[in-house]
């Protein structure tokens, strides 16, 4: 009888224990049969995320041999044309690698400046409310989905640019880089902006002492010891850039040449992708071909995330 | 010294220039967008499936389909998200497969939504017979939504102080019970933070529901999950790229609708963060 209050009261001051202080069938039962399931679930969800790119990579891997079964390798690493409807079909890669190159290039140039320049801004020079502002919109700038910016691209900034160097059209590689430069801009700033921060006060404050401004400091001590996360950074902006679709599908005029100019119609790989995906046959030459498309895009987005992560392992330290 | 503080002051200036020509082209686009879009927004619009070759009527199919397409999102990457995150901070030792899942993750993160949509095709629709499905479409933008979302959760299991575990342990409870109890509840608001800025990006993603879910024109609402839906981010493409001749304002009403739609979900995850930082007991 004591005992049988004692529970009483155990169980009315701890309602939501996990344990009862007599365990019933079933908590024991959950504790036995219930903590291994539980626990080989977690492990399970590690092994997927693993799963999930050895999938992704063997799935394009298996439709790339398809193609390359019926199509000769070095004929699509290096042949010059992209011409999947026509008889014979061309599947040159070259087109649309120079696609991406040009307009990721252009893109970075533009970015990477001006995202370091406002990154040093917002975490040296702005007072802490206006650093507040200035997160809050780049934040913004993040989220507006990228169908809407190639959309304003179509509306606005293609005719702009068609005006103002005299072009035939305003869809070409300079509308896609300007609006690609735009889109990088959240992931360089803030990673540089990290980057900055995470520089020891003692570097700086030993700067001071020495009698060097808050400028002289930032140049010289700060952004060189923060180079590591800052090439993180850059690394991380060209990975976005190049993997980007939308924006390029719709605004740089989707014509799979090789490229001469910026302000020429060009095309990249992830444009071709989802520009023909729809249109082929399943199983057919120019199917596979697409897929072997996407394991280039792979291969190149992998080693920038290699090496980015390299960079930010370095500046962890 | 003065010679260097004019420099200083310049380097500054120079500094603040570049920031404006940032920050004023964005406010700049929201104002386009809203002033452009907000007079076709009516109730209409906003109700009824489009019409005449979507040329008139409304979007409601497309928000409906974004909407399932979300919370599809939702079932399958947090439940996995949050596992992977609790393995990796709680359960993993420092050997070679833990090195996989944190390389796996990053490597998840950069891998183009356009290749996203590739394997979701080949796996969900082809291999796995879901066809063109709110199925096929949501397992494919939670692949996507995973890297974030483990972030996101091993920073908030990593942020309970050490000692809750220990303390828990202490007292006899298991490893499970000790993450169930003593860490998970501390590290939920982290959590919801981060998949609900995961979902706001998946929500406005184009590229990866091309060829797994998206419709190009389908007035009627889906009546499983194997049906195909319409979606807001490739109706803009649609109705922006594919269709002649359609009214510009509903073109900017669609493009409105997108941006509110992802801008809500942001506001979501904000007020929590602020809730959490005001609760946070360490």
């Amino acid at each position: 009888m004591p005992e049988n209050s004692h529970e009483s009261v155990a169980s009315h001051t701890v309602p939501h224990g996990p344990e009862a202080d007599r365990p019933t069938f079933w908590t024991r039962t959950r504790r036995r049969i219930g903590e291994p399931v539980v626990e080989a679930c977690i492990r399970l969800s590690g092994l997927a995320v693993v799963a999930f790119v050895f999938l992704i990579f063997l799935f394009l891997l298996k439709d790339s041999l398809s193609l390359f079964r019926e199509y000769p390798l070095g004929q699509f690493l290096f042949g010059t044309q992209w011409l999947p409807i026509s008889d014979p079909p061309q599947f040159g890669v070259v087109p649309l690698l120079l696609g991406s190159l040009y307009v990721t290039a252009w893109a970075i140039l533009i970015c990477v400046p001006l995202g370091v320049g406002s990154a040093m801004f917002i975490s040296e020079v702005a007072p802490k409310h206006l650093k507040n502002v200035l997160k809050s919109l780049i934040e913004i700038l993040a989220s507006i989905p990228s169908v809407v910016l190639g959309f304003l691209g179509i509306i606005w900034l293609a005719p702009v640019l068609r005006n103002t160097f005299g072009l035939s059209t305003g869809m070409c590689g300079l509308t896609g880089s300007l609006l690609l430069a735009f889109m990088a801009l959240p992931t360089i700033i803030s990673i540089s902006e990290d980057a900055l921060t995470g520089v020891p006060r003692t570097y700086r404050e030993a700067a001071y002492g020495l009698g060097a401004t808050r400028w002289q400091t930032l140049w010289r001590i700060v952004l060189p010891s923060a180079s590591s996360g800052i090439l993180a950074a850059v690394m991380l902006g060209i990975g976005r850039v190049v993997g980007e679709t939308m924006v390029v599908l719709m605004v740089t005029g989707n014509a799979p040449v090789m490229p001469r100019s910026i302000l020429q119609p060009l095309r990249t790989l992830t444009a071709t992708i989802a520009g023909e995906m729809g249109e082929t046959v399943g199983g057919s030459e120019h199917y596979f071909a697409l897929f072997a498309v996407g394991l280039v895009l792979f291969a190149i987005t992998f080693a920038i995330n290699f090496v980015a992560d390299l960079f930010l392992r370095r500046a962890r330290k | 010294m003065n010679g260097a503080r004019i420099r200083q002051q310049i380097a500054f200036g120079v500094l603040g220039a570049i920031t404006l020509l940032i920050v004023v082209p964005i406010i700049l686009v929201i104002l386009y967008i809203v002033i452009n879009g907000a007079g076709a927004i009516t109730w209409e619009f906003l109700t009824q499936a489009p019409r005449g070759g979507m040329k008139a009527g409304g979007i409601f199919p497309a928000i409906v389909g974004t909407i399932l397409l979300v919370v599809g999102t939702m079932l399958f990457s947090l439940p996995l998200g949050v596992l992977s995150a609790i393995y990796l901070v709680e359960y993993a030792r420092d050997d070679l497969f833990t090195r996989m899942i944190k390389l796996s993750v990053v490597n998840l993160s950069g891998i183009p939504s356009i290749v996203y949509g590739l394997f979701g095709f080949t796996l969900f629709v082809l291999l796995l017979h879901f066809g063109t499905s709110i199925l096929a479409g949501s397992l494919t933008l939670a692949i996507m939504s995973l890297p974030v979302i483990i972030t996101a959760s091993k920073e908030a299991l990593e942020s309970v102080p050490f000692t809750y575990r220990e303390i828990s342990l202490s007292l006899g409870a298991t490893k499970w019970q000790t993450v169930r109890y003593c860490v998970l509840p501390y590290a939920i608001p982290g959590i919801l933070t981060g998949t609900v800025l995961s979902l706001s990006r998946a929500a406005g993603e184009t590229a990866p529901i091309l060829f797994t879910v998206a419709a190009f024109y389908l007035p009627r609402l889906p009546h499983s999950a194997f049906d195909q839906v319409m979606a807001l981010p490739y109706h803009l493409y649609v109705i922006a790229t594919q269709v002649p001749n359609i009214p510009i304002s509903i073109s900017f009403a669609t493009a409105l609708v997108l941006i509110a739609l992802v801008f809500l979900m942001n506001l979501v995850s904000i007020i929590l963060r602020a809730h959490y930082r005001k609760k946070r007991l360490w």
